[in-house]
């Protein structure tokens, strides 16, 4: 009991904070880190399983964030029929070379014992293929973009609502992760994660560089949404009716006709984006919520005491007759699928991809930053972490200007140490990301809510 | 026909940029591999504690230049080195001292020395973008080049040109004197035997009387060396900019692993594999094969493997497959 | 009073039980003495109390009249109390002449004599002095612990189950090695597991049960005891 009084505390405190930013900084800044909080928290959720259920060290957040936020391109965006027609075809013949190669290497391997001349084999099929595909994929993807190179110059998705691509996301990145865990997982943990490091680059840098698929660099912009448009709302009778409302009393108080339709226009232009962010919110919620009703059932359940044995004590698990690898590589699926989610999430809420915007620092460091800080093992936890990080994060300039102008109150405004670190006041946060990650790995290294059932 | 040509076009465009990278990636490559063989953990704070002696580098450049202190043909950076070091070093143990010892003895696995090292990244990036902010410096002064290419041309008649920068023949030849010297003092002195034997038994080190702090703060030293002297010779060779050295990190990373992690001279080679491949594998051989081969035979295309967008990704592949198939590094030898 | 004893050693690891429970061992110089007993009875325990890797509760460790109970190992080496361990003994990234170098870290004068002293003793090691230890045989590699063990020229080496893993042959030939270390003068304390054969180039034994002395007395004594012949000697 004093443990969930713990869990309550901690996230009363979170949300009263949240609050107090609603209360005087704006309702709707207060909204914005809430969404990214909630995404945050399903993405630490993922990294939660791995680490804190397998203790499998995946520094490829980024990478899976990344395969998310392309399906949602891929799934809402309507087809460009005249890229499919420039150079569809091309691209269709290459993707199935490519599916040919790989049956072609699994018959191979299926067939033949291992030798040098096997290997070889392989190589060359990959090389020839490579090559094949090169001159082949050359022309269509030139064709494909030069559709419209300021608009599409791409093949566009498939026109669906975008929040199936919440699913497709986590089928990509539990693919990947299937691929990565086949080839990675036996490394040991140091190398595992330097790995996973080195593999999200490369799949970034093929989202920024293929730009037929992607648009790369030149982003995607303006996808559907699944809230409401605040133009739209603004000319909504029903909408316009609840803001005022809302918001009577305060309107009473202005007696011109004229002075309150002006103040009501305000209001609704203020509501209105306010509302869109509240019905973000709710969706985000009910993927937060589902997931960490499954993560808890999956954690007290048979299976969630197998991967914490397997945790524990590999060896006795293994010998145990528990197959630990398939464990570990079903795990890295699972856990690489929900932050697929979390990137899907990210992009619908943003209305736009941006590969150029995905970096290590962002989307792999930061959301172990908030495993380890919340408390790895523990659901709760990781979400806790999730919250706390973040509003740390974009608090964390106003807070480090508020410092700063308290510590140098005795210099002049026109003193360079204190103009510089005010011009210096965004990188705090690192600074502040660092210091909580040392301290907690320090003096809580269970974080701050602790992983509650222990294994000796 | 015409081979010599096709050889300047080759020594111009591969070898010489690739023996400079190669370089400033093996000097990073030995500073991973060092820290991994002795303090036992793989540091994610070096690209970004490269940019740290390299931000001190840039300070004391812009000093001596205020002072009007110059090396006439040589960057005044090579004057500004050495005090930068000693900065470097100077945060280096301190931060050991802060941070690393206590889990070194409380013997925590390398996992958690590892993320702990994320910690220090994070505030090293801030420390250096607080001072420094994030912005592209350059500092090189002093002569640019040793051959232009078009001298080049004139003096040899040939159609193509060969241009040397100085810094490429100040990174190469510096990286040369540094290496030896290390690999001198680690195979020859009794220190460094001693940091090789601690690193490869640390009980048995302990038993023949090897003092386990002294090893810890000769390594720091060595380390910020290393880290000062590689990224200067990075900055002055390209620019100083915090985020292009966190990201140079990773192929520092696979330059360490391909050579073999623990192993100074196998880290020292993994540089240039790392550096040769991404080159050669993105180069576009079109003028190349225009030289040697007879003119109806040209290629119509710019005969590229990969285009130069995944120079990263070359390496890191690279890395991945020697992960698979030899995680111990593709060069044998003695371990650190 | 023997050159190096432990008397009434107590103790374990960490916060753990007393895995040794007033034990006394002594060796003098010249001397090989050996520590026998089941599994689980102490043996190592013993000799890593005496070297100092754990902290005695009750108990002290004298060498040559001075109590050096409080000092660290590190210290005692100093004092010249070499330990072969019985697993990880050498630098096996190193070559052999350096591991001997290694072994002679504290030496501050020049040490090339007591190389060769040792290159005279086993004269395998003189053969293979640049090359890597860990590309040697068992037996070659023990030697090389032997030796670098010599090194700083102990009058106390103790070995931890020296002929563990090495096959019969190599055996006998590192049992030839240790007495021929023990004609220099050196207080030589083992553990072993062949208790036959390490009793029959003993001075004398010692025989552990839970953490106790059980028996003691010369080889020959134990070796011909009836009790020590039928629960630690096979009949």
């Amino acid at each position: 009991m004093r443990k969930n009084l713990n869990v309550i505390a901690a996230y009363s405190i979170m949300m009263s904070l949240i609050i107090l930013v609603g209360v005087f900084q704006s309702w709707n800044i207060a909204l914005s880190i809430f969404n990214l909080c909630l995404i945050s928290a399903v993405m630490t959720m993922g990294a939660n399983i791995q680490w804190g259920y397998a203790g499998l060290i995946n520094f490829g957040i980024m990478g899976y964030t990344a395969l998310g936020g392309l399906a949602a391109v891929l799934i809402s965006v309507d087809p460009v029929q005249d890229a499919w027609s420039a150079g569809g075809f091309d691209i269709l013949t290459s993707l199935f070379i490519i599916i040919g190669m790989i049956l072609a290497i699994k018959f191979i391997l299926k067939r033949y014992e291992r030798s040098k001349i096997r290997t070889y084999f392989i190589a060359a099929i990959i090389i020839l293929g490579i090559i094949i595909i090169r001159v082949i994929a050359e022309p269509g993807i030139e064709a494909i973009e030069a559709v419209e190179p300021a608009k599409t110059g791409f093949l566009g998705g498939l026109g669906l609502p975008i929040v199936f691509s919440w699913i497709v996301g986590a089928l990509f990145a539990g693919g990947l992760a299937f691929v990565v865990g086949k080839v990675a997982l036996g490394l040991r943990a140091d190398y595992l994660a330097i790995a996973t490091l080195l593999i999200s680059e490369i799949v970034i840098a093929i989202i920024k560089h293929e730009d037929w698929l992607t648009r790369g660099v030149k982003n995607v912009i303006g996808l559907k949404r699944p809230a409401p448009y605040e133009v739209d709302l603004q000319t909504t009778e029903w909408f316009i009716n609840l803001v005022e409302k809302f918001n009577s009393g305060k309107l009473a108080l202005i007696s011109d006709i004229a002075d309150r339709q002006t103040a009501l226009n305000q209001l609704v232009i203020e509501g209105s984006s306010v509302f869109v962010k509240l019905c973000y919110s709710g969706l985000f919620l009910i993927v937060v919520i589902i997931l960490l009703i499954l993560t808890q059932k999956a954690l007290y359940s048979p299976w969630g005491r197998m991967m914490r044995a397997i945790r524990d004590n590999e060896e006795a698990a293994n010998a145990m007759g528990k197959n630990v690898v398939k464990q570990h590589l079903l795990i890295f699926i699972l856990g690489s699928a929900i932050v697929g989610i979390a990137g899907a999430m990210l992009v619908t809420q943003d209305g736009l991809f941006t590969p150029g915007s995905y970096r290590p620092m962002r989307y792999t460091f930061l959301i172990w930053v908030m495993v380890i800080v919340g408390g790895s093992g523990n659901n709760f936890g990781a979400i806790l972490g999730g919250f706390a990080v973040w509003f740390l994060w974009i608090e964390a300039a106003p807070i480090a200007l508020f410092v700063i102008n308290l510590t140098t109150s005795g210099l002049a405004d026109s003193h360079f140490l204190k103009q510089h670190l005010i011009e210096s006041v965004p990188y705090f946060r690192f600074l502040m990301m660092g210091l909580g990650l040392l301290l907690i790995m320090r003096y809580r290294p269970k974080g701050i809510l602790p992983e509650k059932i222990e294994i000796k | 026909m015409d081979f010599v040509n096709a050889i300047i076009l080759l020594l111009n465009y591969i070898f010489i940029p690739a023996l400079t990278y190669g370089s400033q990636l093996a000097l990073g490559a030995i500073f991973v591999t060092l820290i991994y063989g002795i303090l036992r953990f793989a540091n994610f704070a070096t690209g970004d504690m490269m940019s740290f002696g390299t931000m001190f580098t840039v300070l004391f450049t812009w000093y001596f230049q205020s002072l009007g202190i110059s090396l006439g043909v040589l960057p005044t950076a090579l004057l500004a080195i050495p005090l930068a070091i000693i900065f470097m070093t100077g945060y280096m143990l301190l931060v050991d001292k802060f941070v690393f010892r206590y889990y070194r003895v409380n013997k925590s696995p390398p996992v958690q020395l590892a993320m702990v090292s994320i910690g220090v990244m994070f505030v090293t990036q801030a420390v250096v973008r607080i001072i420094i902010g994030p912005s592209d410096r350059r500092f090189f002064d002093g002569e640019k080049f040793i051959i232009k290419a078009g001298e080049f041309k004139e003096m040899t008649g040939l159609n193509e040109g060969l241009a040397i920068k100085s810094t490429q023949v100040i990174t190469i030849v510096v990286t040369m004197i540094l290496v030896s010297t290390l690999f001198w003092f680690l195979n020859k002195t009794k220190t460094g035997k001693s940091m090789r034997a601690y690193s490869d038994n640390e009980d048995l080190a302990l038993l023949s009387g090897i003092d386990p702090k002294k090893i810890v703060t000769i390594t720091w030293i060595i380390a910020g060396i290393l880290a000062t002297i590689g990224g200067a010779l990075y900055g002055l060779d390209k620019s100083f900019k915090p985020f292009t050295y966190f990201n140079n990190m990773l192929p520092i990373f696979a330059a360490a692993i391909v050579g073999g992690i623990g192993n100074p001279f196998g880290a020292f080679l993994g540089g240039y594999v790392i550096a040769f491949s991404e080159i050669l594998l993105t180069y576009a051989y079109r003028k190349f094969f225009m030289y040697i081969l007879p003119e109806t035979m040209e290629p119509g295309g710019l005969v590229q493997l990969l285009s130069t967008d995944y120079k990263f990704a070359v390496s890191f592949s690279i890395l991945v497959i020697v992960l698979l198939y030899r995680p111990s590094g593709i060069f044998k030898g003695k371990i650190l | 009073m023997a050159f190096f004893e432990g008397t009434n050693m107590t103790g374990g690891y960490g916060n753990g039980p007393d895995i040794i429970n007033s034990c006394s061992v002594k060796v003098d110089r010249g001397e090989i003495v050996s520590i026998l007993g089941p599994n689980g009875a102490g043996k190592s325990t013993a000799m890593k109390a005496m070297l100092g890797l754990l902290d005695l509760k009750a108990g002290s460790v004298m060498i040559n009249g001075q109590d050096i109970s409080k000092l660290s190992p590190q210290d005692r080496v100093k004092k010249g109390i070499s330990f072969v361990p019985q697993t990880k003994n050498v630098f096996a990234g190193m070559t052999v002449e350096e591991n001997l170098e290694m072994g002679a870290f504290l030496i501050d004068k020049d040490y090339n004599e007591v190389i060769h002293e040792i290159y005279d003793l086993f004269p395998i090691l003189k053969e293979k002095k640049s090359q890597l230890v860990g590309e040697l045989s068992g037996g070659q590699r023990q030697q090389v612990a032997l030796g670098r063990a010599l090194m700083i020229k102990p009058s106390v080496l103790m070995l931890d189950e020296p002929t563990a893993g090495v096959s019969p042959i190599v055996m006998d030939e590192l049992f030839d090695h240790i007495v021929k270390v023990k004609r220099t003068n050196v207080a030589i304390l083992m553990v072993e597991q062949n208790a036959k054969q390490a009793l029959s180039i003993s001075d004398r034994g010692y025989v552990l049960v839970t953490g106790e002395n059980r028996y003691s007395g010369t080889g020959k004594e134990l070796l011909n005891d009836q009790r020590v012949r039928s629960s630690f000697l096979g009949g």
